[in-house]
């Protein structure tokens, strides 16, 4: 039985308001193998997208580790976490979070901008903006390339932030709640989208939401009820 | 790579720092105004200053003097003989010059110096400093000399003749009513001064050609009788602040200067002799020319005359030998960066107890050193205003730290390490600061060239001049840009830009990136 692509084991998390320390999870594990897309849901508060930051490293459990291909991640120092971050996850966010000052192109172009120093990165630039147009077409938003966010639509930011996880050639897509801020329609367009790239490129998907049906498209479940795991259901 | 995108993509698109570019730009350029304009000053100062003294001065210690200068410039001539441009001898004594304007004899204290006109003229500046020259009345390439200029002779003759015309009048001729003459009809200029000897009574001025000196009385005489407007054998050059004032031209309401003795007058000088205890000497002089050097500490106090009368005078000529004394030696080098080891070399050789050896900036050190003070306490000022302006930039990158807060947990989910978001802020103040400064400097450096025009404008707008000429002796604002300052000023100011982003900087590298993604 090969080791799971990444595993969050034992996962206990409290954040600090103040005096008081609020738990937020208090005992999870979670795994997903290469090529599956897991869905993780339950209410808000539940701690879910908290579980997605951990497993992204964007945050250190208070007990318990995170493991990828079997090594444990969460402990590594923070400049190796920063390019883990970089090079094996990609992340899309609910309110897609894209730089308001750049293109769009510029903005898929900015994790390999943070992986390449200087130096490194301006003589391949032009290599990197073809990359940059591919996935672009990929996502289908060729015709906006110089435009700035503020000039895109809900959905076509979120297929840029697609772009931007992607130009990176991650292992593991974390997606916050993607379709959350879009129309039922835009967002179905989205998950279309999500399924495409994890049926063609075997990529793993691991997606938080509160939309039932958004959830059963997964091939995976997790329900997470008050910071506990309530059970792992498989789709049908 | 992305640091410097979103950087310069800052700088460009957040107007509200502009309002600290601004700032340091200010900064900048009023340093560098300011700069050049005391630094222009100042040169044009200590050119004034260095111009009368020469490189360097041996003085004797005693007012009496010692004898034989042309002993003591051999001796100077053995010990840095190639180093020397030009020497010259002079004799300085302090006495007191009184004229005769509007009826009434006004006496000033002076510093009474004796030069050889073609001598000092080698050691320094002096055709530049004498009116006729300076108004064109000599040829430019004649050398400085005791003559009168024709234009002063013909005045001369005017107020003898009237003055003797006087004399052999009707007694009934008004002696004097209390008012000044008005101006003479014979005179060609504009000047109110009124002639030496009208409404004279011998009884207020001593006659003209009467001099104390028993040794020349003879010779005066002799004078008078072969030609009575032939000037006095003493013949001085008297510092323009000594002899006018200003006052405000009544037609004009603008500040003019007034004269109250003019090339050819004459004036009395008094001093002391060589005697021991010291006996007053009584000298008439005729005036050769105005001095204006510039400096009022000169003008209002010097009067030059000619070496050899004040020495015979004085009784400084050693009777059988006719060696002569002296009281100082004024050198002029070709190299002055030579002058220190020169001084040492001097010093060995001149008797200490007889002769004191300087170089001018030691003479004039205390005045230097004030000048240098307030520059330097000047230049602390204005940096205070560019240390302002970096406080500035504190502020307004605080802010936009915490509205960019969101965005720098993206890019910390994207894989941007702490130190990385730091040096974002830091290139941006960096960009800032060259923006800042270099916009700065450009339009420092315009002020300065275009200042004259300015200060033109600003008399205008305020209705009073900014710069009177008059009292500053320029006639354009002095100024002097030095790269190296130009440079300092830049390089401080984009410094102050850079310390005053670490502290957001810091704080930006510092977010938690969860927390800063759920930023509202």
């Amino acid at each position: 039985m090969p080791l799971p692509q990444i595993s969050a084991v034992s996962i206990q998390k409290s954040y600090r308001k103040g005096e008081l320390k609020v738990p937020v999870l208090k005992g999870v594990n979670a795994t997903a193998n290469k090529g599956e897309f897991l869905s993780i849901i339950g209410q808000s508060g539940s701690g879910k997208s908290t579980l997605l930051h951990l497993m992204g490293l964007l945050d250190s459990p208070d007990v318990g580790e995170v493991r990828l291909d079997g090594q444990r991640v969460d402990n590594l120092p923070a400049k190796t976490r920063d390019e883990l971050r970089n090079r094996v996850f990609g992340f899309i966010f609910q309110f897609y979070h894209l730089l308001p000052e750049l293109t769009l192109q510029e903005n898929v172009l900015t994790p390999l901008m943070i992986r390449h120093p200087i130096w490194t990165y301006w003589p391949r630039r032009k290599h990197y903006r073809e990359m940059a147009l591919e996935i672009i077409e990929q996502v289908g938003l060729s015709h906006r390339l110089k435009h700035r966010p503020s000039e895109l639509s809900g959905g076509e930011m979120q297929r840029a932030a697609i772009a931007r996880a992607l130009i990176a050639q991650p292992e593991i897509l974390l997606a916050d709640e993607p379709t959350g801020n879009l129309d039922s329609e835009t967002g179905g367009e989205i998950m279309d989208l999500l399924h495409r790239l994890n049926e063609e490129q075997q990529l793993t998907i691991i997606m938080v939401t509160h939309d039932e049906s958004v959830a059963a498209s997964a091939h995976r479940t997790i329900r997470l009820a008050q910071g506990q795991m309530e059970n792992v259901e498989e789709a049908a | 790579m992305y640091k410097y995108l979103l950087a310069t993509r800052y700088l460009r698109t957040r107007f509200i720092a502009l309002a600290s570019i601004i700032s340091v730009m200010l900064g900048v350029a009023t340093m560098i105004v300011v700069n050049s304009v005391m630094a222009g000053f100042s040169v044009e100062m200590k050119d004034r200053l260095h111009g009368v003294l020469a490189d360097v001065i041996i003085s004797t210690a005693s007012m009496n003097g010692v004898a034989d200068a042309g002993r003591w410039m051999d001796m100077i001539e053995n010990i840095g003989g190639d180093q020397i441009d030009g020497m010259t001898t002079s004799v300085e004594v302090y006495g007191m010059m009184t004229f005769k304007y509007a009826n009434e004899p006004i006496t000033r204290p002076v510093t009474l110096v004796g030069i050889e006109p073609r001598g000092k003229a080698s050691v320094g500046p002096l055709k530049e400093y004498l009116g006729s020259f300076q108004d064109g009345l000599r040829d430019p390439n004649s050398e400085p000399n005791w003559e009168l200029t024709d234009e002063a002779k013909e005045y001369r003759e005017n107020w003898v003749f009237r003055g003797s015309w006087e004399e052999t009048a009707e007694p009934n001729w008004p002696e004097f009513d209390g008012t000044p003459e008005p101006a003479s009809p014979v005179e060609a200029t504009d000047s109110e001064t009124p002639n030496f000897s009208e409404g004279t009574s011998p009884a207020v001025t001593p006659p003209k050609d009467e001099i104390v000196n028993p040794f020349l009385a003879q010779e005066a005489a002799q004078e008078k009788e072969s030609d009575p407007t032939a000037p006095h054998k003493g013949r001085a050059y008297i510092g323009h602040g000594l002899i006018s004032y200003q006052m405000t031209d009544p037609k004009t309401g603008k500040m003019v200067d007034r004269l109250m003795v003019r090339p050819g007058d004459d004036i009395q000088l008094s001093t002391v002799n060589t005697a021991m205890p010291p006996g007053p000497v009584s000298l008439g002089v005729t005036v050769v020319d105005i001095l204006k050097t510039g400096m009022s500490e000169y003008d209002s106090n010097l009067v030059y005359c000619n070496l050899d009368y004040l020495q015979d005078v004085r009784g400084m000529v050693h009777p059988g030998t006719n060696v002569r004394d002296f009281t100082t030696i004024q050198i002029k080098l070709k190299d002055y960066s030579q002058a220190g080891e020169l001084v040492k070399k001097l010093r060995a050789a001149f008797p200490p107890d007889m002769f004191i050896v300087q170089t001018w900036e030691d003479k004039q050190g205390p005045l230097l050193a004030a000048v240098e003070m307030e520059s330097a306490i000047l230049n602390v000022l204005l940096f205070l205003i560019i240390a302002v302006a970096g406080f500035g930039i504190l502020a307004i990158f605080f802010m936009i730290v915490v509205e960019k807060t969101r965005d720098i947990g993206i890019m910390k989910a994207l894989g941007a390490s702490a130190t990385g978001i730091m040096s974002i802020f830091l290139s941006y103040g960096l960009a800032l600061g060259i923006v800042g400064s270099g916009v700065g400097v450009g339009l420092g450096l315009l002020f300065v060239s275009y200042i004259n025009e300015i200060e033109t404008g600003l008399s205008w707008i305020t209705g009073r001049p900014v710069f009177n000429e008059d009292i500053y002796y320029f006639s354009e604002i002095p100024t002097m840009v030095s790269p190296w300052m130009v440079f300092w000023v830049a390089l401080g100011a984009i410094s102050i830009a850079v310390l005053a982003s670490i502290l957001p900087a810091r704080r930006a590298a510092k977010l938690h990136p969860v927390q800063s993604l759920r930023y509202e």
